[in-house]
């Protein structure tokens, strides 16, 4: 080291007087409050995999769960491709947040005003088509039974290669005395849960009656597969079953551990919030751009600062796509 | 706009310092200047901290006498003292309000706002915070969470009684106990807003640090302050958004059924739905912010106390260098230590050895800081005013909180206290009182600069100071003896286990030393209000300090100095410099502050 050190840096970057890191104190609060976020959203991705670790045995295969496009409604899985359509287009959303962004440099307004258009439709369609998928996991597939521990026990056709079987196609219809009460039958209405579509009851009846029935439970094997169990084991298994699950919410699941829906609720819907208010910005700052504000104002830094925003809820969106869905 | 006035356009836009008309709203209230909003955080902070002092006196009446009847009692906790024998459970809430407010709304907000709001700007030569208008925000933010912390205690239930650490689930099911309805629901929501409070304001402390510090002011000339100020907001960044994904999940545990912290729990005979969760989860989560949150506390005072101490002490802080890379040090390690606080949660005892290792680590910079704070003093030319008698008690009780800190912090002699006195007496010097001094170090100091040059009174000070120190001794040394012999924290009465009987005495003596040291403050809170008022006026650099905030007016003006911001062109610690010669570099002043440049013949220190 120099011997004369001196403190005396007047005019190198870290003197004083200047921006060091060549930003503005907008753009740097963004960086900060980016880092900030992007840890709020490591707590949560910590807990998901501390609590998926717990019950890595046991964690509900995604290519399982997320299997629908909209539209299309002929039974064939279609595993994460309208997840995977979904991160295209908030990728690409980020891509025309990139050349509004250079076109706000080069102070082409017209340009910026398409790009952020681009990119404001790019986050409505991500937005819809998780609402969109929030619905149909919550509407539920194949329905399944809940035994008294909370497992939760899903029906396979063994004649039919162990294709999952839905628990309306063999429930066999019992009268019962409860029926779902709609709202012409009287005012009077008092807490309870709602009636499933086929009672308990009616679903290990219609089991116990069709013999190619087997019963596939949450354990994966070795195979990365749910275990499948016998006629027999099957038949012992549903005397367990305490309720019948379609769907799920914050509190059941029919797709196995219930911390599955409520991390994919909570940290979807989190991200979601973030879109949302992404594209909430973007329209407002949309049409600052069409008013001419930033023209005015000579350059167009707060659609490089909202850039920056739209930039990290997509990174995020990887993150999560990353470990809800892929692995 | 006028021709003439377009023609000052340029000017105008050179020196930004357009004088608006202030209105009483925009000047006291909602103002967006950083002098008035760390007035306005120092009094909420203290009013706050009040609060939380007076309820720690009434626990420690209830521990010292337990089960004994008194009208202060009922006067003030009404029906949570029928006869004026306090209950157990708001026992319970006032351990956990007074925990919740001394940490966050005392000695986060208090202690880090205050100084950072008054100070960053002044001395690093800016005419304000980045951004005027997130500060305000800012403030206001935690002004709401402290007025609906205030409210949660007025709730029918109580307010929330689970401990300041709030562990599910006696805080994630409202009906766990009376505290964990909508005085916990309270409690999440004024944390969820002082969370936003804290995060604007870190990132405008953090900002101006970086964009806006005068000519010549390069980051090894900044004041150790602002070295701490500008740390301790990059750990409220990086952690106190862990608190508040936990706070969250805790939220919808709470209110919409999740199970992330629960797992089979039968509460009044019902079997709950809740499935899979972990409570260890939260409390990974709650402690990764929970231990940096220590160093968010502490730091903020130990920057303050370099400063006071070396001014006062008329020579140059020692070891500059050494302390920035300390702050940086600590500030690492809090992030990776938050372990030491769950060794007995049913962690692997290898990765609690783990913890142990980063943990003890922390023992290194906290040492080299305790070090340079005793050779700054050596041989120094100490002018023992109240500011730097409560600096050098700062470094007293941050040496004996240390102490047991190596302690607490090794996994096998850990588990022996764990959740004993000992560590409500370790974590209370070596944070809580260490920061009170600070911070009273910070009042003493800079009140001339807060108050447009008055001064408080020096011997009103004094007794404020050797009161104070004497009684949090005597209340917390002995609390290390109580620990150790196994009185359990947070218990309402021990009088259940006769062999803590023998201890009622030293629980007596500690009430007592509480009772005055709660009483030494009302001399401070006096000393404050009277001074604002009457203080006398004293000079515009009272202490003979070479910082910047120094050569501003007294008389508060938006944008800080009329005219030019002054250049920088030495380090802030030129105290006592003086030419080969012996003679003082400016002739008959001991000190030279930054302002003034590098004089012909003088040598610039190599610090």
């Amino acid at each position: 080291m120099d011997t004369s050190v001196s403190t005396g840096t007047e005019g190198s970057v870290w003197g004083g007087g200047n921006q060091p890191l060549g930003a503005s104190y907008g753009k740097l609060m963004m960086w900060f409050f980016i880092v900030s976020d992007a840890l709020t959203f490591s707590g949560f991705l910590a807990a998901y995999g501390f609590s998926r670790f717990k019950f890595i045995e046991t964690w509900p295969i995604a290519d399982e769960v997320f299997t629908h496009v909209p539209f299309l409604h002929d039974g064939v899985d279609r595993p994460m491709y309208y997840v995977a359509f979904m991160t295209f287009i908030l990728i690409m959303s980020s891509v025309t947040m990139v050349l509004a962004v250079d076109a706000g440099h080069n102070m082409k307004k017209s340009k910026v005003v398409l790009y952020m258009f681009l990119t404001i439709i790019g986050g409505a369609i991500f937005v819809g088509s998780q609402a969109w998928e929030w619905a149909t996991f919550i509407k539920g597939d194949y329905g399944a039974l809940e035994t008294k521990g909370g497992r939760i026990l899903q029906f396979v056709d063994a004649s039919a290669d162990n294709k999952r079987v839905a628990i309306g196609e063999f429930a066999t219809t019992i009268a019962s005395e409860r029926v779902n009460h709609e709202r012409q039958n009287g005012i009077w209405f008092y807490d309870g849960e709602a009636l499933p579509s086929h009672s308990l009851v009616e679903v290990v009846a219609g089991f116990q009656a069709t013999p190619n029935l087997l019963i596939r439970t949450e354990q994966i094997n070795a195979e990365g597969e749910k275990t499948i169990l016998n006629r027999a084991e099957s038949l012992e298994r549903i005397k367990g079953a305490v309720r019948v699950v379609e769907g799920a919410n914050l509190i059941r699941n029919e797709y196995g551990s219930r911390l599955f829906a409520d991390f994919f609720f909570f940290i979807t819907g989190f991200h979601g919030f973030h879109v949302f208010s992404g594209v909430m910005i973007n329209i407002i700052i949309f049409f600052n751009v069409l008013l001419g504000t930033y023209e005015k104002r000579g350059h167009y830094e707060m659609v490089e600062k909202v850039g920056l925003y739209w930039h990290f809820v997509d990174l995020v969106w990887v993150f999560v796509f990353t470990f809800f869905y892929l692995v | 706009m006028s021709a003439t006035a377009n023609a000052h356009a340029e000017d105008h836009a050179h020196d930004h310092e357009h004088h608006h008309k202030e209105t009483f709203i925009t000047k006291y209230i909602f103002s967006q200047d950083h002098k008035m909003i760390a007035k306005q955080y120092l009094i909420t902070g203290l009013i706050m901290g009040f609060v939380g002092i007076a309820m720690s006196l009434l626990f420690r009446m209830q521990l010292a006498w337990p089960g004994r009847e008194f009208p202060i009692f009922e006067a003030v906790l009404g029906k949570w003292a029928p006869g004026g024998v306090m209950d157990a459970d708001i026992y319970l809430a006032l351990v956990t309000i007074h925990g919740t407010i001394m940490v966050f709304f005392v000695l986060t907000a208090g202690l880090s706002g205050t100084f950072s709001n008054l100070l960053i700007p002044l001395q690093i030569g800016a005419r304000d915070m980045a951004s005027g208008f997130l500060n305000m925000v800012s403030y206001w933010l935690f002004f709401l969470s402290s007025v609906i912390m205030v409210i949660s205690l007025f709730v029918e239930a109580g307010p929330a009684a689970a401990g300041w650490t709030i562990y599910p689930p006696l805080s994630a099911l409202p009906m766990a106990q009376p505290g964990s309805g909508m005085g916990m629901t309270l409690w999440l929501v004024s944390m969820t807003i002082f969370i936003a409070s804290s995060l604007l304001g870190s990132l405008n402390y953090i900002v101006t640090v970086i964009n806006l510090r005068t000519k010549g002011m390069s980051m090894t000339r900044l004041p150790l302050t602002i070295w701490a100020f500008f740390v301790t907001a990059i750990i409220g960044v990086i952690s106190f958004p862990v608190l508040l994904s936990a706070g969250l999940l805790l939220l919808m545990d709470r209110s919409f059924g999740t199970s992330f912290f629960l797992s089979d729990i039968f509460i009044q005979g019902e079997v709950l739905h809740y499935q899979g969760g972990s409570p260890v989860l939260y409390e990974h989560l709650f402690w990764f912010l929970g231990h940096p949150e220590v160093y968010i506390v502490l730091l903020p005072a130990l920057g303050i106390t370099s400063e006071v101490m070396s001014t006062n002490a008329r020579k140059p802080i020692f070891g500059y260098r050494a302390m920035v890379a300390s702050i940086i040090a600590i500030a690492f390690l809090s992030t990776i230590v938050w372990g030491h606080h769950m060794f007995i949660s049913g962690m692997n005892p290898f990765l609690g050895s783990v913890f142990t290792f980063t943990t003890l680590l922390i023992a290194i910079p906290s040492a080299v800081k305790a070090f340079n704070y005793i050779t700054t003093l050596w041989k120094g030319n100490l002018q023992l005013n109240p500011a730097m008698l409560f600096s050098i008690g700062l470094v007293s009780t941050f040496i004996t909180g240390g102490l047991t800190g190596i302690i607490l912090g090794d996994s096998t002699l850990d588990i022996n206290v764990h959740d004993t006195y000992f560590v409500v007496a370790h974590f209370h010097l070596v944070m809580g009182i260490s920061a009170l001094y600070g911070l009273f170090a910070g009042v003493y100091h800079w009140f001339p600069k807060m108050f447009e040059g008055k001064m408080m009174n020096k011997n009103l000070g004094y007794v404020h100071f050797w009161v104070t120190a004497i009684c949090a001794y005597g209340v917390f040394f002995p609390m290390h003896f109580v620990g150790m012999a196994g009185v359990p924290r947070r218990y309402y009465e021990n009088t259940a286990f006769p062999m803590f009987d023998q201890l009622t005495d030293v629980q007596i003596v500690m009430t007592v030393f509480a009772l005055i040291a709660g009483a030494a403050q009302l001399v401070f809170v006096y000393n404050f209000i009277s001074s604002i008022f009457y203080g006398k006026k004293g000079p515009q650099n009272p202490w003979g300090s070479n910082t910047l905030e120094w050569t501003a007016p007294q008389k508060h003006i938006h944008g800080n100095w009329e005219g030019e911001i002054p250049h920088v062109y030495r380090w802030a610690y030129d105290y006592s410099k003086t030419y080969e010669n012996g003679e003082y570099i400016i002739e008959g002043q001991d000190f030279v502050p930054q302002n003034t440049p590098i004089q012909p013949d003088e040598e610039e220190l190599n610090h």
